[in-house]
This record gives structure tokens, C-alpha cells and sequence, in this order.
């Protein structure tokens, strides 16, 4: 199911030139934010969960299973380059499941790292704050890339519909429409964070049955899918 | 040995026809797919390729289906003409990706570039590549394993004379081996250089197939049209028509001019400045006035 060479020509596009810096980018906000807030406020439980709740979890986790997620094969099917994938004899779910891979692996040495880094920073991981977040960067992760591949996969319009989903979506509607935040990878991932974290710092509209079944079904979903999609992708000619 | 074969295939996008009911058979050497830009070249090799679903008919090579069967491609070559390919790899990297996603290993990879002989740029990264380099590079990624059938979509696009030589020594090297090349062009010249067999697509549909010489002998004895202009217009078009060359005429009086219609194209060019001469006539503009690919082409379709 897993190509080692789709995943060295998925791994080198997607850090390569400047996707690289924008991956890089918001890590470093999160951290310099989390030595900043520290700085000026010591460590402080709720402080270190709303910096991870509303920053690292909320904004982060999404842009970067944007960046890595529609960026595993958006660009390979936009410039027509995939047509060297397509033309080996290969099975079109053995290239979605590769670049799952990749993607997931990419979102998550670049979102719970640092989530698990600015947690330690904030509050010393008090609470079990840092390491709660950090495992629901790690689920959220997994969910965000298998959405987020399907939509490189079906749309040319893939970062901008990804980006309009994790802000508009998760953040905005997330906040003022109760029911939205049901279908919300955010709040699945957090019901997972809550079951870790010691104390009520941590909660999710959703609870963790749900929410295991949700973010199971969502990938696998997702990821059959974008399979079946490739394996009808046309290409359309220069003509 | 592999049989490549289109048996009526259409391809509509939207409203738009793009390829009509086309039957071909490709078969081992060197077969070059001519038409005009926009003709349904390139539709059609993507269909050949089994990148793009035939709307109705099907494709398929020694009898399997090319669509939706990765297993092909065990024996199919390609060469798009788009551009891209992974440029941030080294020549040497992307044709061991190829040879890899093969099954292959390096000796494989090193095998096709020394083909293409592209051994001394593999290094590089594809990016600093000239069209030429990438071209070839692209070639060698097509035969890393070893293809009956190379499909290659407008390879000589933008390529120096001497790069466009290169590759068609190769081509007409993996023709004289037993493959089943095809390559699509615009350009009349480039394909009567490569190939003997040609098929001809216009306005996708299917307008001629055979021997080359046999079918530009059709586009040269096709009536050539002439726009005239000399001192005595009327003199030269009575003594022109008198001919048998000649199948028409017509006094244009706006324009000035003759329209003259040529049928027997040799006999016609060497009979116009000697009937000038006897009659004391002098011609001041001779110009084909048909001499497009396009019309010709479009000549080929009504014959």
C-alpha cells in the first residue's frame, strides 16, 4: 500500500522551495507567542490552554494540514506532472495512500511539535495541558490530511476551499453556530484532548465516542475516495 | 511487437466534439498522427495513453483495455508535452524515480539516459535544463522499461534543428527495433522526415492514413490557388486557360487581380513565366493564396 518513491517525490515537493517557509512559519509564531505570553505573564494554566485552544489548535493545525494535505498532490495534478505517476502500473489508492502518508507525517512534525514545545513553554505542561494538546494536534493531524488530499485531489481551488473550510468553518461558524461545531475536526480532536488533560481546562461540544467514530470515518472516507478519483482523473491536453 | 487499437472513438467536452468517431490501428515502427493545432491530437493520445476516457468506442493495446488499468502501462512509454516535471530533481533522480516506480532499479535508469545520451547533464537539476535536455530526459524516463509501445505528444516543439535531428535518429532507432512509436506533430516537414506511415486528423476527425508519399501526393496535386497581378491582366488569363494546368480563372476587379486555379501544380509554375514572356506581359505579384497547413488539411478531409 506505501511507495517509497511516491513518498520521496511527495516529500521533496511539498518541503522544498517556499512551501517549506510557510510550513516553518507559523510554528515559530506559536512558540515566539508562547515565550512572549510566558514572559509577561508567567505560567498559567488557563492562559497555556487558551493559547493552544485558540492558536496552535484552532488556526495552526488547520493551515498546515492545508499546506500539506492539498500540497501532496494538488500541485502535481495542477502543472500535469502527475502524468508520471499515472503512467506506471501502480494502483491509483497505493499514490492517495502514500501521499496520506506523507501529508500526515509533515502536519504533524509541524503542528504538535511546536504545539508540544510552546505547552512546556507556557505552563511546564501543567495539567497535562501540553501533552493533551499535543495529541490532539497529532489526531487532528490525521483527519485534516485525508480531508484535505481529497480536496487537492477534486478541486484545482483546493487551498483556497481548505482555507475557507479550517477559518470560516472550524473558526468562525465554529464559534457562533452551536451545531457546527458537531462537524468540526477541531472539536473531535479536542473530545480526545479532554479525555487526557487533568481538570475541565480542556472541553469539546462532542463527546469521545462520537468523535473517535467521526474522525475514523472522515479519513477512511476521505481517503477512498480521493483513490477513486485518481483513478478517473483525466488530463486534459494543451488543446 | 504491440497493436495500438482506436476503434471509434469520440471524445466530447461539453458541447464540443473533439475527437469523431475515429478509427486507427498503430501498429510496430515509426507512425506520426499529423493535423493542425487544436485538431484533436492531443485528446486522442490522451486517450491512447488512458489519461482521458474515450466519450463512446474504446482503446486498447493487444487487446487490453487501456482505460483504467494501471497494468498497461508495464508496456506503454509516455512523453507528454507538458513541461513540467518535478524540476526540483536531478535528470539522474527523476529517471530513477521512473525506473523505481517500475519496479526497476538504477542500472535501469542509467541504461535510458545513456540512450538519450544525457549521462553528461544527469547531475543537474532538471530546472537549469534547456527544452531539448528536458525533452530528451523525458524520453529516457519513457523508456526506462523497456516499452513496446511510446506514445510521444508534439516531442519536437521548441527544440533546435540539431536536438530535433538527435531525437529523431532515436525515434526511428526504437521504430527499426520492433516498436510501436507514435508521435503527434503540426508540422508536415517533421512528420515526412520520421515517419513512412502517417495518420492525419482534422478538426478531430480522421481525414487520411497510409503511406506518406501516397498522401502528399494528394496535397500536392490538389488544386493550388493563385492570386496574379501583372501588366496585362486579361491577355495572361486567356493564355493561361488555354492550358490544361489551369482550371480556372477568375478577373478579380477590385482586388486587380487573377485568381487563377492550378491543377497540375509542376506544369503550372513553369508555364506561367514563359506565357508572361511570349505575350510581353510582366507579373507583378505572384502569391499562393492557399498555401496554409490549415487548407491543406481541409483539402484532405473533402478528398
Amino acid at each position: 500500500m506505501y511507495d517509497p518513491t511516491v513518498a520521496r517525490l511527495t516529500y521533496r515537493a511539498l518541503l522544498g522551495r517556499r512551501r517549506a517557509l510557510i510550513l516553518g512559519a507559523l510554528p515559530l509564531l506559536l512558540i515566539v507567542i508562547s515565550v512572549a505570553v510566558r514572559g509577561l505573564t508567567g505560567a498559567d494554566d488557563q492562559t497555556a490552554s487558551d493559547v493552544l485552544g485558540g492558536f496552535a489548535l484552532a488556526t495552526m493545525v488547520p493551515i498546515i494540514g492545508v499546506i500539506a494535505g492539498t500540497g501532496a498532490i494538488g500541485p502535481e495534478i495542477d502543472d500535469g506532472s502527475v502524468v508520471y505517476l499515472l503512467s506506471k502500473p501502480l494502483k491509483r489508492p497505493v499514490i492517495i495512500f502514500t501521499k496520506l502518508i506523507v501529508a500526515i507525517a509533515v502536519t504533524m512534525v509541524f503542528s504538535a511539535v511546536p504545539t508540544m514545545i510552546a505547552g512546556l513553554v507556557l505552563n511546564g505542561n501543567g495539567q497535562q495541558i501540553a501533552v493533551a494538546y499535543t495529541i490532539a494536534a497529532l489526531v487532528a493531524s490525521i483527519a485534516y490530511s485525508a480531508l484535505f488530499l481529497l480536496l487537492g485531489t477534486v478541486s484545482r481551488h483546493a487551498v483556497v476551499l481548505g482555507l475557507v473550510y479550517a477559518l470560516v468553518w472550524e473558526a468562525l461558524f465554529g464559534s457562533l453556530v452551536p451545531g457546527a461545531r458537531t462537524l468540526s475536526v477541531q472539536q473531535w480532536s479536542l473530545a480526545v484532548a479532554h479525555k487526557v488533560a487533568e481538570g475541565e481546562l480542556v472541553t469539546s461540544d462532542v463527546g469521545l465516542p462520537t468523535a473517535t467514530v467521526l474522525l475514523v470515518a472522515v479519513t477512511v472516507l476521505a481517503t477512498w475516495y480521493a483513490g477513486r478519483k485518481l483513478r478517473s482523473l483525466t488530463l486534459a491536453g494543451e488543446e | 511487437m504491440s497493436t495500438l487499437s482506436i476503434d471509434h472513438v469520440s471524445r466530447w467536452f461539453g458541447n464540443v466534439v473533439a475527437v469523431n468517431d475515429v478509427t486507427m490501428t498503430i501498429g510496430p515502427g515509426v507512425t506520426g498522427l499529423l493535423g493542425p493545432n487544436g485538431a484533436g491530437k492531443s485528446t486522442l493520445i490522451n486517450m491512447m495513453g488512458g489519461f482521458l476516457a474515450p466519450s463512446t468506442g474504446t482503446v486498447t493495446l493487444d487487446g487490453r483495455p487501456v482505460w483504467r488499468n494501471e497494468a498497461v502501462y508495464k508496456h506503454i512509454g509516455v512523453v507528454p508535452e507538458r513541461e513540467a516535471m518535478y524540476d526540483f530533481l536531478t535528470g539522474r533522480e527523476f529517471v530513477v524515480a521512473n525506473a523505481e516506480l517500475h519496479g526497476l532499479g538504477a542500472k535501469a535508469a542509467a541504461r535510458a539516459l545513456a540512450t538519450v545520451e544525457m549521462e553528461y547533464a544527469q547531475d543537474r537539476q532538471i530546472s537549469t535544463y534547456s527544452k531539448g535536455m528536458r525533452q530528451r530526459v523525458k524520453m529516457a524516463s519513457a523508456l526506462v522499461h523497456d516499452p513496446s509501445l511510446l506514445l510521444l505528444d508534439e516531442p519536437f516543439n521548441g527544440m533546435d534543428p540539431r536536438q530535433r535531428m538527435q531525437l529523431m535518429d532515436l525515434l526511428r532507432r526504437m521504430g527499426d527495433e520492433g516498436r510501436t512509436v507514435l508521435f503527434s506533430s503540426h508540422i508536415l516537414e517533421e512528420v515526412e522526415q520520421l515517419a513512412r506511415h502517417i495518420e492525419v486528423v482534422v478538426a478531430g476527425r480522421h481525414a487520411a492514413s497510409g503511406d506518406f508519399r501516397r498522401i502528399r501526393r494528394l496535397m500536392t496535386d490538389r488544386p493550388h490557388r493563385y492570386l496574379v497581378r501583372s501588366s496585362d491582366d486579361r491577355t495572361l488569363a486567356a493564355a493561361l486557360i488555354a492550358d490544361p494546368s489551369t482550371s480556372g480563372i477568375e478577373v478579380d476587379v477590385a482586388e486587380g487581380a487573377l485568381r487563377v486555379q492550378a491543377v497540375d501544380f509542376g506544369r503550372f509554375t513553369t508555364l506561367l513565366p514563359k506565357v508572361a514572356r511570349e505575350h510581353g506581359i510582366r507579373l507583378l505579384t505572384v502569391s499562393p493564396s492557399d498555401e496554409s497547413l490549415e487548407s491543406v488539411f481541409s483539402y484532405l478531409v473533402a478528398a
